[in-house]
Parts: structure tokens; C-alpha cells; sequence
């Protein structure tokens, strides 16, 4: 190993300089070595960052207009993801709460109701059973209800003895199967199935995430199309020296690139401006949010965005300028060419 | 250098702005090109240059034929022609510099041999002292040398000029034409686009006349009187 170390060290400069390409006599005078091309590729994409962020600059208001709009049409659906994302979250843990509630006739003795539920747990998905005495019922209800006084007026306990029925499935049809089965059963006045509202809420999530997805995709486009315009105005404006580099010999990669970094940065300026928007936006929303699920009594509070999307949304809205930027290029560079 | 074989062109609008024209440009030969307006100089610059493509006959460039080139080689095949415009093309948006550097950045030499080679351009043209200037502040003859400077600091086998005397007075016509007869002496094939006769008539150098598209002359002027034709038109 040690030996390996000590003959190799010396080999290596004797090599590097034996194979240094020598270039060859007489090369052509608009030559140039590999190495210098791949430096001064660099160079240009360095040149074209630097130039891109120069012009944005030099046409501040403009710009701002531009970066604005950009972040704005981001904000939106940036902005109400990340709500539905919180949706989401404070809906999560009621799945597990699912259970139809039994309620007896009120003729059905408590004994009676303890033996309805004992035979009630051998059923298929049926987890377990709680009984509610209607003493039971009585006092949550007057606890719970602040109708204590009315109730104490009247001469009866109107609440009907329960019993709640927690099943092991949340499957539809199951819970729907388990439902009918129960109703059938004697003594038993109405099933109500209580998983229904958790169902719904969720159906309406899965719209407002369809409804993010299509305004999320219209405004992405509005993106594209606000950067094709941008990039337009500015290869116009460029016309002389687009011109100018065709003549000289500029390849088309070299006109488009400092177009497609102008496109790249309106889009992550655009992305970055939008993400502020949106965690203003949230933290101006976050007070009355949090009261609202503390009334709610949910253990959650507003989430901003996850810290990704910080550098996600920019990166997307980057890509989208550069998409706009290639578009506007693709348009409208074929149609400069020198002429005299 | 050049190889023109029997080129014609005709515009979509059927109109016939070459036909049949065939002539070679040596290396190291500085050429006129002249005829009226409309004769088909233009064109011919826009073949060579590949802005245009001929109807007909073939075009080679350093012995490649032009027809068998995609779009791709075109920046390529431009690297090897220095261009100069009657309105030198210069660029107002930054200096002297920048302007004469910007076919070595095209290229992709490194940022030390841009320096060297612009200011070498440059002090050819006598204008070392300006590159830090905006074109804009230079008088109509320093433009179109830094537009010659820009247009020989590749070293280009081939120099196409189109009008470059149009705008300047006898003096400074002459100086441009010094440079041009330079380049010329170096190895460079100088094809100079013109109608100002007076400076054809100057010059003993080869030339050739085009008229409705045609090649009538060829040759050294030998009549005197700037147009290689014996009528004078």
C-alpha cells in the first residue's frame, strides 16, 4: 500500500506532461482549443446570468410589473394549497372516530340494552360496542348541551337509550351493510351513521384539490405567457445586435441563451415574490385561523409552507419563465436575420 | 478562397437577381464588385455569407460547397468571413471593446487572448486609444474602423465589405482602402462591394462588373473608368 503511494506520486506529473495535446501546426487561425471553448462556454452562461440580471434591472418598473404579475398568479394557488394542505391535516385523525350511533326505542330496559350490545360484538365489523344509559345521555347532555335547565323542566328523560357501535372498517358498503343490519334489529329506532359528514368533507377536499390543480394549470400557462411576452418585447428591443451576432457567426444557442436566463430569472423572482405573498398572506390568516380551530377544539394550528416549497415554488416558476422564454425565442429569433 | 460555378438566384417574387455567374477569389487578392443597384451584389455578398441560397449552381467556400451545408454550419462558415457594412452594424449599448471583441467570445477564445487580439485589431485600425469609448462618441470614419477591426480580429481567411467607403469622404476613403489592400497583402481574399467608381478608378485591382444580374466583366480595369466597361455604364 505504502510502497503503491510512493511509486505513483512520481509517475503522475511525467504523465500529465507527456500527454499534454500539443496543437497542431498551422491550425486554422479561427481555431480554438477544447479547453478554451468549454471556459468560454462557462464564461457566457456567466455573461448571460450576469447580462439577463442587468437588463431586468435596468428596466426596473417594467420588470417589477412583470414579477408582480408572475407572483400573483403563483400566489393564488400556492396560497390556498397550503390551506387545503391544513384541511387535510385537522381532518386526519377523525377517520378513526367513525361509529354508528344506535338509538333503542325508549321502551328498551337497560339490561335489556346491555344484552343488545354484548350480543351486538360478536356480529362481523363490529369492533365494540358502548352503551349510553339514557341516565347517561341525560347528564352528558346537560353537561355538554347548556340546556340543562330546559331538560330538568320537563317531566321525562326524552333522550332514547344508545348504543354506540364502533366497526373495524371505514369501508363504504361494509359501514352501509352494518347500518341496514342494525336498523333490522329489534328494539332498535334509528341508525345514524356518523362517518357521513367526515365523507363529505373529504369528497369537498378532493374538489378543492382538483379545483387547485386546474387553477394551478390555467395560471401556469398565464405564467408562460406573460414571460413569452416579456422575452418578445425584449428580443425586439435587441433586434441590432441579434443581428450583429448572426453576422459575426453566433450560433443560435448563443443568441437565445442570455433570452432564456432573462425568462429563468423573471420566473424565480416571480416564485420567490409569490412565496412572500403567501406566507403574508398566512400570517396575517394565522390568528383568526388558530381561534377558529380552537373553537373547533382542534389540536392543530396553521401550518405555513413546508420549507421545500420555499425553494420548490421558485424553482417551478423559473422553470415555467425559462418554458415561456424558449417559446418566445423559438417564435420570433428565426425571424431576425441579417440583411443588407 | 471563393468559388462561384455557375450560380444563379432567383427570388420567390421570380425575380432574377444572378444568373449563371461563375468567377474564383484567390487568397491574398483584393477584388472590386460593382454595378448598378439592383445588379445583384447584394446577393452575391448574401450567398457567400449564406443569408441567401442559390437557385442554381454551386458556391464553395475554402473548397466546401456551400449547398451541402445545414443551418447548423452557417456560424461556423460566418466565423471565416469578416463582414464590414456601409452602416458598420456597431452595437451603441456598450464600448469599443465589447463591440471588436464580440466574434472572439462567439469563438470561444479565453478572456487574455480576447484582450491581446482586440487591442492588436484595434491598433491596426489606429484606434488603441478608443476602446474604452461607446462608438456612438466616434467620428463616421473611426466607426467603420472599429467596424474593420471587428470584422478582421478572428483573422478570417475572407473579408466581404459592402459599401464600406459609402459614407466618408475621399481621405478617409483612402484610409479605409490602405487597410483593405493590408489585409490583402497578408493572404486575406478582400471582396469590396461598391459603386463609387472614382475609388475603383484609383486602384488598379481586379474587378468585377455585374449588370441585371450578370457577370459582364471581369478583370482589371483597364479602361480607367471604374466600371470595366468599355461604354462607361
Amino acid at each position: 500500500m505504502a510502497a503503491n503511494k510512493r511509486n505513483a506520486t512520481p509517475i503522475k506529473p511525467r504523465r500529465s506532461k507527456a500527454e499534454k495535446p500539443r496543437r497542431a501546426a498551422g491550425a486554422h487561425s479561427a481555431s480554438t482549443s477544447l479547453k478554451d471553448r468549454l471556459a468560454s462556454w462557462r464564461e457566457h452562461h456567466r455573461d448571460s446570468l450576469r447580462d439577463a440580471l442587468h437588463r431586468i434591472n435596468l428596466s426596473r418598473a417594467s420588470s417589477t410589473m412583470t414579477i408582480l404579475v408572475i407572483a400573483i398568479a403563483l400566489s393564488l394557488p400556492a396560497g390556498l394549497a397550503v390551506l387545503l394542505d391544513n384541511a387535510r391535516a385537522i381532518t386526519r385523525g377523525w377517520d378513526g372516530n367513525a361509529h354508528l350511533s344506535v338509538f333503542l326505542t325508549m321502551d328498551v330496559e337497560e339490561s335489556r340494552q346491555r344484552d343488545l350490545a354484548r350480543q351486538w360484538e360478536a356480529l362481523d365489523h363490529i369492533q365494540r360496542t358502548k352503551v349510553i344509559t339514557r341516565e347517561q345521555a341525560l347528564a352528558e347532555f346537560q353537561a355538554l348541551s347548556g340546556f340543562g335547565d330546559v331538560l330538568e323542566a320537563l317531566p321525562d328523560n326524552p333522550l332514547p337509550p344508545l348504543i354506540v357501535v364502533f366497526p373495524d372498517s371505514t369501508d363504504p358498503v361494509t359501514l352501509r351493510d352494518l347500518e341496514n343490519r342494525l336498523a333490522a334489529e329489534p328494539g332498535v329506532d334509528l341508525v345514524q351513521l356518523d362517518v357521513e359528514w367526515v365523507r363529505r368533507l373529504h369528497a369537498l377536499i378532493e374538489l378543492g384539490e382538483r379545483l387547485i390543480s386546474a387553477l394551478t394549470l390555467a395560471l401556469a400557462a398565464a405564467v408562460v405567457l406573460v414571460v413569452v411576452n416579456t422575452i418578445r418585447l425584449g428580443i425586439e428591443s435587441r433586434r441590432d445586435e441579434i443581428v450583429v451576432v448572426k453576422i459575426v457567426g453566433g450560433t443560435d444557442g448563443f443568441v437565445r441563451r442570455p433570452f432564456l436566463y432573462t425568462g429563468f430569472c423573471f420566473g424565480f423572482a416571480g416564485g420567490l415574490v409569490a412565496v412572500i405573498l403567501v406566507q403574508t398572506a398566512l400570517w396575517w390568516l394565522g390568528g383568526p385561523i388558530d381561534e377558529l380551530l380552537t373553537l373547533y377544539k382542534s389540536e392543530q394550528s396553521l401550518t405555513s409552507m413546508a420549507s421545500s416549497s420555499l425553494i420548490i415554488l421558485p424553482m417551478f416558476s423559473g422553470i415555467l419563465g425559462l418554458l415561456g422564454a424558449w417559446l418566445a425565442v423559438g417564435r420570433h429569433l428565426g425571424d431576425i436575420e441579417p440583411n443588407f | 478562397m471563393i468559388q462561384f460555378d455557375r450560380v444563379s438566384k432567383r427570388y420567390p417574387n421570380g425575380k432574377d437577381a444572378l444568373s449563371k455567374v461563375s468567377f474564383t477569389l484567390p487568397a491574398g487578392q483584393l477584388t472590386f464588385l460593382t454595378g448598378h443597384s439592383g445588379a445583384g451584389k447584394s446577393t452575391l455578398l448574401k450567398l457567400i455569407m449564406m443569408i441567401e441560397r442559390p437557385s442554381q449552381g454551386q458556391v464553395l467556400v475554402e473548397g466546401q460547397n456551400l449547398n451541402g451545408f445545414g443551418n447548423r454550419h452557417i456560424p461556423l462558415l460566418r466565423r471565416k468571413i469578416g463582414m464590414v457594412h456601409q452602416n458598420h452594424q456597431l452595437l451603441f449599448d456598450r464600448s469599443v471593446f465589447d463591440n471588436v471583441a464580440l466574434p472572439l467570445i462567439i469563438a470561444g477564445y479565453s478572456r487574455a487572448d480576447i484582450g491581446k487580439r482586440v487591442r492588436a485589431a484595434l491598433d491596426k485600425v489606429g484606434l488603441l486609444d478608443k476602446e474604452k469609448l461607446n462608438p456612438i462618441m466616434l467620428s463616421g470614419g473611426e466607426q467603420q474602423r472599429v467596424g474593420i477591426a471587428r470584422a478582421v480580429v478572428n483573422k478570417p481567411p475572407l473579408l466581404l465589405a459592402d459599401e464600406p467607403t459609402g459614407n466618408l469622404d475621399p481621405a478617409l476613403s483612402e484610409e479605409i482602402m490602405d487597410l483593405f489592400q493590408d489585409f490583402a497583402r497578408v493572404g486575406v481574399a478582400v471582396l469590396i462591394a461598391t459603386h463609387d467608381l472614382s475609388l475603383i478608378a484609383r486602384y488598379n485591382h481586379r474587378l468585377l462588373t455585374l449588370r441585371e444580374g450578370r457577370l459582364i466583366h471581369d478583370g482589371d480595369d483597364r479602361d480607367g473608368n471604374g466600371t470595366g466597361d468599355p461604354h462607361g455604364r
